[in-house]
């Protein structure tokens, strides 16, 4: 049997073309490797029944020379999107036993691409995490990590990097409210690209904070992450705040060249307590880019340091009414009680992690009476200021180069006593959500332990493409 | 700003979380260190900055005044902890 | 007529405001393609909003934008250029989102009026706004003991919230301007306006003042849904705010619902907690631009409205104000006069509409629109009493049978043996037996008792079966006792 552990999608589509192997082949080989892998806890549903389904499909197709863009592609798909008859948790005990009678946009998209379904993967709950340590169905492993040094895989999508990383599947998907594909993506080495706001629907993905949540690809390659790209995104009718913008062929970055292009460096995000390996990366990074004939200027992002704190307003605020609907009378997790009032209560006390109620405690003060001007609509304003410094940062430069995290995949147990401690992971990641932009986390180094690190790119509103064909860059000068 | 009991309580009630007294302490402490942190946005010159609602910023998609039936009441009942006769069901509601 | 309530120290004032809910009367919701048809089994008209799925997204429907900006034209208000849904957010188990799709610091229509008319006397009410939001499930508490069962039909149906200064100072007035929005809102069609099915239910504000103070405390009662019933809580809500008053207590501002069983409101139990809705701006929709070309374009499809229709008929045909009024209330029975007047006197015409044509359709419990009456079927009638061929009593006497029956009105007199007796020697034939039959009432008449005159009538009307033409019957009457 072939070895697929480290196959790219691209690479995969190639060995199915040319009859290399079969997706059963895949498939299959990627059950057993979940089965072996059961410790990293990737998984919270597997859909292996389905899994050798569609991939006797997918064979057929090929044989049939009727081939779609990601046929017979074994992936994982994070347990926040709605999957028709598939259990969907979003990583809650509130929505343990929640079985969908309707299919998200996004994972829609991936099926009538031809990629078949491993399983669901596990993330942090309703993906408010940065570790992958408040799903209900318990903590991720980093496949990078060891027997005496467990590490986190980052979050919230935690499972989805850690299984695409320990190659338990060929990609996965995520979704990034506030760096949940890139922060993980680069704890397990992976590339990891959220989108500009608009384009991939959000319809059918359990919501966090609605105005900032973003479906996204996380793969091996940047190749690979254009080609799940491609197949994710739509515009959605069902989604109001889905774009009709014209969708490129995202593979054109390869036809794309980075010479002459300015690549901004924001002087704000050389923040204190950035890891000094990581800053020797960027410094790299830059070098990689100047010698393919960008040219790098510096930019000023003033307001970075206030996007975390806006943030953890805003968040917070949309989650407590997105949140609101488990309540556990039409679906999900219920404590039963004689009052409604009591029912509610224990029903949300009992079927929210700690995370997740804290979260809800903070967005319910922010937006209630006397607090509202003070926190949530300050908040708002402050989210145009960071908006506007990189509108005005993008008239001097085409994308913008930065670390992804400031600091690599850390032990599991860690930052678990300070919740500020947690969020300020998300410190390098959290500005370009606000401002709705695509960014990308791409391997470019290892640290002293050997733990990788990924540098962001940012762009400007829907150019994916120069984010990718700079990621490319990036996978072509790192020497590994 | 400084959170105190009978604040977290009414927070916890108008959330709907029922919480005990020890995630009560707790959460006080977090709380008001959370709040403290994001304070510091007080410092930000906010005057005359509009507040933005979303970076989305496309015209709203309209839709056209089509009734359609995509499922049936076994479906929307389907996951529902109890239900009877075609309702959900809750403990009594008093009006 | 000022409304005061004699209190035991003082005269009391009542100042009202009305927040009226108008379902619009669209075929699917207001963010979901779920039908809004009424009465069908429960929640078989369910989309993933109105159940509150999760990932579940609200996506607008442009009929009920256009409606709620021709009922903006309507009522002579400023329509937003740019609006915006907020969340209203509360915890009821017939509110699946856990918040209400609303809009609050911006609605999609601004200030307007409307004149209502009490008494011949015209008063200007002020409209402070009128937003779009999402109506709620059904919770039937009396199937069960223990339980309450919900319903989610309703949940998403669009609704259009008419908010009123607080410019009404009576029952009547409230009554009158409820009727007015009514009227308006049918006229358009942008909402069918049947209180009975709760597709227009109002909230009343109501406040007590002396003369001359400022505004009293108000409370709410919600979810009225007659007009009858809006008077009557108006009422017992005012007399029992001076009650509390003038025993030196202060009212509580709350929300209170009316029982029409016992006539009185009480206070909510569900909403005595202090309301933090904590509004913000919904994420999941971008704010509701209103192109100038779209309110344009609106405007041109807006129908003569019910004061318009009311000068033009005064002016038309010379209808008094009060009939005028009365006529053009209903959008079907103004349309139906227009019909019927054709030709015909128009006074004639109004006084069988509000008279006997009015009783009719409150006898058979319908309005004019599902009736089915034909105006021909009511102007034939009155054709022949114009022509004398059937009595003015007669055709009200056996009206409701003829309104029964599938006869023209000339078949169904012939068939009933009607038609009017005005043959001139025919009537004095009878007068001749009559006065030949009577001859001491004849002398007595002749020596002054005038009262005599409507006897010799009753006599040669009874002989003639109610046949003989009374003008006819009058003239040639007092033609033969001159003799
Ligand atoms: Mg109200
Ligand atoms: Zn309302």
């Amino acid at each position: 049997m072939n070895d697929f552990e480290n196959l790219s999608i691209s690479s995969a589509i190639e060995g199915l073309a040319n009859k290399n192997f079969t997706s059963l082949e895949l498939t299959e080989f990627f059950i057993k490797k979940i089965e072996k892998n059961k410790d990293l806890n990737c998984f919270i549903t597997s859909t292996f029944d389905k899994a050798i389904e569609m991939a006797k499909i997918s064979d057929q197709k090929i044989k049939e020379n009727e081939t779609r863009s990601l046929e017979g592609i074994p992936i994982g798909m994070k347990d926040l999107f709605c999957t028709n008859g598939v259990r969907t948790t979003a990583g809650s005990k509130i929505l343990e036993n929640f079985v969908p009678f309707y299919e998200s946009t996004v994972s829609n998209n991936l099926w009538n691409s031809g990629a078949i379904m491993l399983g669901k993967t596990n993330m942090d709950e309703f993906a408010m995490g940065s570790a992958n340590t408040t799903s209900f169905f318990g903590n991720v492993k980093n496949p990078l990590g060891s027997k005496v040094k467990e590490l986190v895989p980052g979050g919230s999508s935690g499972g989805s990097a850690s299984a695409v990383s320990s190659g338990l599947c060929l990609g996965s998907t995520g979704s990034d409210t506030g760096g949940s594909i890139r922060q993980p993506a680069s704890f397990c080495g992976l590339v990891g690209l959220k989108p500009t706001y608009g384009r991939c629907s959000r319809f059918g993905m359990i919501a966090f904070a609605s105005s900032l949540d973003q479906a996204g690809p996380i793969t091996k390659t940047v190749e690979d992450s254009a080609l799940m790209l491609q197949a994710m995104v739509s515009f959605d009718k069902k989604d109001s705040t889905s774009s009709r913008q014209s969708i490129p062929d995202f593979s054109d970055f390869k036809k794309l060249s980075i010479k002459g292009k300015r690549i901004g460096i924001p002087k704000e995000y050389m923040i204190d307590g950035l890891n000094s390996d990581i800053k020797k990366i960027w410094d790299a990074g830059i070098s990689w880019f100047k010698s393919e004939g960008a040219e790098i200027l510096e930019v000023s992002l003033p307001h970075t340091k206030s996007a975390l704190p806006t943030y953890y307003i805003i968040a917070p605020a949309e989650a407590s009414a997105n949140l609101a609907r488990y309540d556990g009378i039409r679906y999900g997790f219920r404590h039963n009680a004689d009052d409604l009032n009591d029912l509610y209560q224990k029903t949300r006390g009992l079927g929210f992690g700690k995370e997740v109620k804290r979260r809800l405690m903070i967005g319910t003060y922010v937006l209630s009476a006397g607090y509202y001007d003070a926190y949530y609509l300050k908040a708002l304003k402050v989210r145009k200021l960071i908006s506007q410094d990189f509108e005005d940062s993008f008239q001097k430069c085409d994308l913008i180069l930065t670390p992804t995290t400031p600091n690599v995949a850390f032990p599991i147990g860690e930052k678990q006593t300070n919740p500020i401690e947690m969020y300020l992971n998300d410190v390098l990641t959290v500005p370009a959500s606000l401002a709705g932009l695509p960014a990308m986390s791409v391997p470019s180094g290892f640290n002293s332990e050997k733990l990788p690190v990924g540098l962001q790119l940012i762009g400007k509103p829907f150019d994916e493409i120069s984010v990718l064909a700079a990621g490319a860059v990036i996978e072509e000068s790192r020497g590994f | 700003m400084s959170i105190d009991n009978s604040t977290v309580k009414k927070v916890a009630k108008l959330a709907r979380i029922e919480i005990n007294e020890e995630e009560e302490t707790t959460l006080i402490t977090e709380l008001n260190n959370i709040l403290g942190w994001v304070d510091e946005l007080k410092q930000v010159n906010t005057d005359s900055v509009e507040p933005m609602l979303s970076v989305f910023n496309e015209s709203m998609q309209m839709r056209e005044d089509k009734a359609e039936s995509n499922f049936d009441n076994s479906q929307i009942l389907d996951n529902s902890p109890e239900s009877n006769s075609g309702f959900f069901v809750v403990p009594k509601v008093v009006e | 007529m000022t409304y005061v309530i004699e209190g035991k120290k003082d005269s009391w004032q009542v100042v009202l405001g009305l927040e009226v809910h108008a379902q619009i009367s669209s075929k699917s919701k207001l963010f979901s393609v779920a039908s809004t048809n009424w009465g069908s089994d429960p929640n078989t008209q369910v989309e993933l909003v109105d159940c509150g799925m999760p990932g579940a997204l609200p996506v607008i429907n442009e009929y009920c934008v256009d409606q709620a900006v021709l009922t903006g034209l309507s009522l002579n208000a400023e329509i937003k250029k740019l609006s915006i849904f907020d969340r209203k957010n509360y915890f009821y188990p017939d509110l699946p989102q856990g918040y209400q799709i609303s809009q609050f610091e911006h609605p999609i229509v601004g200030k307007g009026h409307i004149n209502i008319e009490i008494e011949g006397k015209v008063k200007k009410i002020g409209i402070t706004r009128l937003h779009l939001e999402q109506d709620a499930g059904k919770s039937l508490h009396d199937q069960d003991i223990k339980n309450s069962y919900i319903d989610l039909n309703r949940s998403g149906c669009a609704l259009m919230e008419i908010v009123s200064e607080p410019d009404l100072n009576s029952p009547i007035e409230a009554a009158e301007y409820v009727k007015k929005l009514r009227s308006i809102l049918r006229y358009i069609g942008s909402c069918d306006g049947n209180m009975e099915k709760g597709n227009l239910r109002a909230d009343v504000n109501v406040s007590v003042k002396r003369e001359g103070e400022k505004l009293g405390t108000r409370c709410e009662i919600k979810n009225v849904n007659s007009i009858k019933f809006i008077q009557q809580a108006i009422e017992f809500e005012a007399k029992r705010q001076v009650n509390i008053i003038e025993n030196g207590e202060k009212i509580i501002q709350e929300t209170r619902l009316f029982d029409p069983n016992k006539c009185e409101t009480r206070s909510m139990r569900s909403k005595e907690e202090s309301h933090d809705y904590r509004y913000f701006p919904d994420p999941d929709l971008p704010p509701l631009i209103i192109s100038d070309e779209k309110v344009n374009s609106l405007k041109e499809k807006l129908p003569e409205l019910p004061d318009e229709k009311k000068d033009r008929f005064m002016r038309e045909f010379n209808l008094s104000s009060y009939d005028a009024e009365v006529i053009v209330n209903d959008k079907d029975t103004a349309l139906f006069f227009e019909k019927l007047v054709k030709g015909r006197d128009s006074k004639v015409v109004t006084n069988w509409i509000t008279g006997e044509v009015f009783s009719y359709l409150k006898k058979i419990n319908k309005d004019m629109k599902n009736s089915g009456i034909a105006p021909e079927k009511i102007g034939s009638l009155i054709d022949l009493i114009v022509d004398e061929k059937i009595s003015n009593r007669q055709a009200k006497e056996v009206f409701h049978e003829y309104m029964k029956s599938n006869d023209d009105a000339t078949t169904f007199i012939e068939k009933k043996g009607l038609v009017q007796l005005s043959d001139q020697s025919e009537i004095n034939k009878i007068i001749d037996k009559v006065l030949s039959d009577n001859p001491k009432m004849v002398d007595d008449y002749q020596n002054g008792k005038d009262k005599l005159f409507g006897f010799f009538i009753g006599q040669v009307m009874k002989i003639s079966k109610g046949k003989a033409n009374p003008k006819l019957v009058n003239e040639l009457l007092v033609k033969r006792l001159k003799e």
